[in-house]
């Protein structure tokens, strides 16, 4: 059995500012950056902090910065690192430190709740219910699969390096008010929202959401770019103002 | 310390998986106020790994289907000790309750027709499980958990609750601490919903996350609450079996259910070699018309490999003792074979089942429409829990309901797979009625600040005790112990010695130390489970001993047969003024005979 470094973040008691502390142990073949984590705490730093659900890639709990890129933790296979050098392990930076890996995401809670609900049309069927054809709703399923890992406003520039948390929802919640703008059923309005306090216009389309989404959506492509062109069309097109205008 | 209730609601729901959510959303909307806690985030619960699909006869894919077909299957699965009135419920419920997500944002697979698109499952005589390719667990907590966002519910996230309070005789409140700080809480309600999930995390090779600890089993069962059925573990056929670190974790019977075959080393698909009885009728006869089952020809009948999971699980144990099983101790499961059958069938294989494909491609480096997977079972559900009152989820607490994977009654023996999903929302929703129903009638309860006092003392003794057992190592040894003493197969001897070693570990557990703080420490909370788990699992192992024979989920080596007059009871613990536990027979109720009817009609 070989064995590797993993250079865990610690934070002080209160949630101060810590530093990186190394720990070696064993590995075997297959293991994950999470069962490393797990078998450090099992053995060596019981009071060690971080989260995990399904050990499989379908809870988005464990999101961390590994050698400085955000990914799961337990689909990080070590086989994948380079283990000559110590792996980093560090919590998500853009989220204030609780413990540990663990950090404060619930700001992305109480941004979901400012954002319009689901509102179907009239059901299509007297029995209630709705007819949808699969092809409608592929690009609606596909921003779905999203588990709220919270890697994607991790990584984005707007929240993490300019901290405007208070006037960008974030690449998470673009792709949330897309999956709910182009939902079949769906009749809200929601342009005037993204365009002022969801602050669409801040996203200037890096794609380094895209590239660190574990469930592989097509954020900026698929959800951002598509709502920024409803933007432009209804606010900034003047042959589309003028066409309002004539419509009533 | 005079402890006062930090926090008081109408109702108070535990859990926030499918059941807990259900059951906020209909509390919440009746008016009252609604407290809801949970251990992990919001949406992070057990119910987001469920794959497969939630079993409702909608009758979309196929007409002949209906609640009486459903209900017959459910019971058959359930080998008939399930309470027929809750499988009852179930099977004339859970098609409004799978609407009303549609009507909620949820977006599930369309038939052609653009109907919700339903599966087919083990055990289910139809395609019935409405699906969002294998994440429908996903896709049913994200959508009760932002309907919940706006109805006012508050949500306490990564809170664990330590002890159910009483009053007199009824529930009164809960003490909790928060995992992030380390600081307790009281809360204070007229009605409680348990909705805690299952303690797949008492056996070694499991399914579930480290919240399946049975902490709602085993706060009620320490509060004087009985639990029936906890012999019955339904151990899935199909966990990875390598690489090690991922072992136990779940492969959805959906790929079963789209053609995939269980074969062993030599090549053989064994599940054709041994159909009970009472299956026969319904299996296929060959692997061609198996084929056509999974394709939805409504004329072919369902493979082998989709029989319950109880079964099936059996048959691969038996492989893999004989000798016939794959290099890692399981057998193959192949679902890349249908190549012969299908021109684009890896495509086909990633759009059916792109979470599967994900996993086995990340997790163990394998592409499964190309090469088999290698699988063996995993203790996965339990169908054991918080004896309730079919109709309102009360439990014999007053005040006290339980609802979702902590309650039992509706799968008897064994659990559909997909019956889980739908009994979440039927009886959460249920739970949620009655409990506001309930708050609504009474006063506030008196909070008892000695037992509260008592609760937190308990809590905070494993940092007094500065060394002493290390509380993971404990609990390792538990799993170990559960899994090759009380798993597939069991023998009154191996049980006996569990139970002794139980005895041990519950010593060791009260001299558990931890290191550090109280703000996030694994180690604490490691501790605080490991009650949970030594009492679920002493109810577990003696529930066990007092069924002998073998039916469902329970499999016995020395009663190897199904007995008649085990049918007619389900076997009940109780905590006794000693603090020992009381094991007893609780006689089934009588069905009433147009129920018995159905399942004599859909004996064919
Ligand atoms: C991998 C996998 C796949 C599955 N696939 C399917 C499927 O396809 N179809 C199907 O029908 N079933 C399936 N199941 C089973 C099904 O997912 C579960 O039975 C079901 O989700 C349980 O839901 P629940 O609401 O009862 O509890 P859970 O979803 O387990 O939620 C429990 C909640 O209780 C909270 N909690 C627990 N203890 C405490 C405490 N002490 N204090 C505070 N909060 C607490 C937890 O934090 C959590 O929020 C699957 C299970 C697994 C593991
Ligand atoms: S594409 Fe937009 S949302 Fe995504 S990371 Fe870049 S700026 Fe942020
Ligand atoms: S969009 Fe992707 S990266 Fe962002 S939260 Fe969802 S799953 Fe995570
Ligand atoms: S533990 Fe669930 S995504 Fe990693």
């Amino acid at each position: 059995m070989s064995q590797a470094t993993f250079r865990i973040w610690r934070s002080k008691p209160g949630g101060e500012n810590g530093g990186f502390i190394d720990y070696t142990t064993e590995i075997s073949e297959g293991m994950v950056v999470l069962d490393a984590v797990h078998k450090i705490q099992a053995e060596q730093a019981q009071d060690l902090a971080c989260r995990w659900n399904c050990k499989a890639g379908k809870c988005g709990s464990c999101s961390a910065e590994i050698n400085g890129t955000p990914r799961l933790m337990c689909m990080s296979r070590l086989n994948s690192l380079d283990l000559t050098q110590p792996v980093t392990v560090e919590p998500m930076r853009t989220f204030p430190a609780i413990k540990d890996l663990v950090t404060d995401v619930s700001w992305n809670f109480r941004v979901k709740k400012g954002l319009k609900k689901f509102a179907p049309r009239k059901p299509d069927a007297p029995d209630g219910t709705w007819r949808m054809a699969q092809k409608d709703v592929d690009r609606v399923q596909e921003f779905r699969k999203c588990i709220e890992c919270f890697l994607c406003q991790d990584v984005c520039h707007v929240l993490r390096d300019h901290e405007k948390h208070d006037a960008f929802i974030g690449p998470r919640f673009l792709t949330y008010t897309a999956a709910l703008e182009m939902h079949p059923l769906d009749t809200a309005d929601r342009l005037p929202d993204l365009k002022n306090q969801n602050g669409i216009g801040y996203c200037n389309i890096t794609k380094c959401c895209t590239k660190v989404c574990p469930e592989h959506i097509h954020i900026t492509d698929n959800a951002i770019i598509p709502l920024k062109e409803r933007v432009v069309d209804r606010f900034y097109d003047p042959v589309m103002r003028l066409l309002r205008v004539f419509q009533g | 310390m005079a402890a006062h209730a930090t926090y008081t609601y109408d109702v108070l729901v535990i859990g926030a998986g499918g059941a807990g959510l259900r059951a906020a959303i209909e509390a919440a909307g009746t008016g009252v106020s609604v407290g809801l806690i949970c251990k992990s985030l919001l949406g992070k619960a057990h119910t987001v790994m469920a794959e497969g699909g939630m079993a409702a006869a909608m009758a979309h894919n196929d007409d002949r289907d209906s609640w009486k077909v459903h209900f017959a299957d459910t019971m058959r699965g359930g080998q008939y000790v399930n309470n027929w009135r809750m499988a009852e419920l179930h099977a004339k419920e859970a098609p409004d309750r799978v609407r009303e997500l549609e009507a909620w944002g949820a977006v599930f697979d369309r038939t052609a027709d653009g109907r919700i698109n339903q599966r087919n499952f083990g055990g289910h005589r139809y395609p019935r499980l409405a699906h969002v390719g294998d994440r429908t667990g996903l896709e049913l907590i994200r959508t009760l958990q932002d309907h919940t966002t706006y109805l006012g519910v508050t949500v306490h996230m990564e809170h664990t609750v330590i002890d159910l309070l009483r009053d007199g005789g009824r529930a009164a409140g809960v003490v909790a601490y928060d995992r992030e700080r380390g600081r307790f809480h009281v809360f204070a309600a007229k009605a409680i919903v348990m909705a805690t999930g299952g303690a797949g995390r008492a056996f070694k090779i499991t399914s579930n996350s480290w919240e399946g600890t049975g902490d709602g089993h085993a706060l009620a069962y320490r509060a004087g609450a009985d639990l029936i059925d906890m012999e019955f573990i339904q151990f899935h056929p199909t966990g990875m079996v390598w690489p090690p670190s991922v072992r136990g974790i779940l492969v959805t019977e959906g790929v079963r259910g789209e053609g995939g075959v269980l074969r062993n080393s030599e090549g053989r698909r064994f599940m054709f070699d041994d159909i009970p009885d009472n299956y026969k009728p319904q299996t296929a006869a060959d692997p061609e018309e198996g084929w056509r089952y999974t394709q939805n020809d409504k004329t072919a009948r369902r493979p082998p490999e989709l029989l319950t999971r109880d079964h099936v699980a059996r048959c691969i144990n038996r492989e893999v003792k004989a000798g016939r099983g794959s290099p890692h101790g399981g057998v193959f499961l192949d679902i890349a074979w249908i190549k012969e059958k299908l021109p684009d069938a890896a495509a086909h294989i990633k759009r059916k089942l792109p979470s599967m494909y994900h996993q086995f491609k990340e997790l163990a480096d394998l592409d499964i429409t190309t090469t088999p997977m290698e699988v063996g079972p995993t203790t996965h559900y339990i169908m054991g829990g918080i004896r309730v009152n079919a109709d309102s989820q009360e439990s014999t607490i007053p005040g006290l309901f339980a609802a979702g994977e902590c309650a039992a009654g509706i799968n008897g023996a064994n659990r559909l797979g997909g019956n889980s999903l739908s009994d979440l929302i039927v009886f959460g929703k249920r739970a949620g009625e009655y409990a506001a129903t309930l708050a609504r009638a009474s006063a506030q309860p008196a909070v008892d600040d000695g037992a509260v006092d008592r609760a937190i003392a308990n809590a905070l003794a494993p940092f007094d005790r500065g060394t002493g057992e290390n509380p993971y190592k404990v609990q390792q040894d538990l799993q170990e112990a559960m899994q090759s003493l009380v798993g597939i197969v069991r023998t009154e001897d191996e049980m006996q010695e569990a139970v002794r070693l139980l005895a041990g570990f519950n010593e060791r557990a009260a001299r558990a130390a931890v290191d550090g703080h109280r703000e996030y420490n694994s180690g604490w909370h490691t501790c605080i489970d490991l009650r949970n788990l030594l009492d679920v699992s002493e109810a577990i192992a003696r529930s066990a001993i007092e069924r002998k024979e073998s039916r469902g989920g329970h499999f016995r080596e020395d009663y190897p047969e199904k007995v008649a007059e085990f049918a007619t009871f389900n076997v009940s613990t109780r905590r006794q003024a000693d603090g020992s536990m009381q094991v007893s027979r609780i006689p089934l109720p009588e069905m009433p005979a147009e129920l018995k009817q159905i399942i004599e009609e859909q004996k064919q």
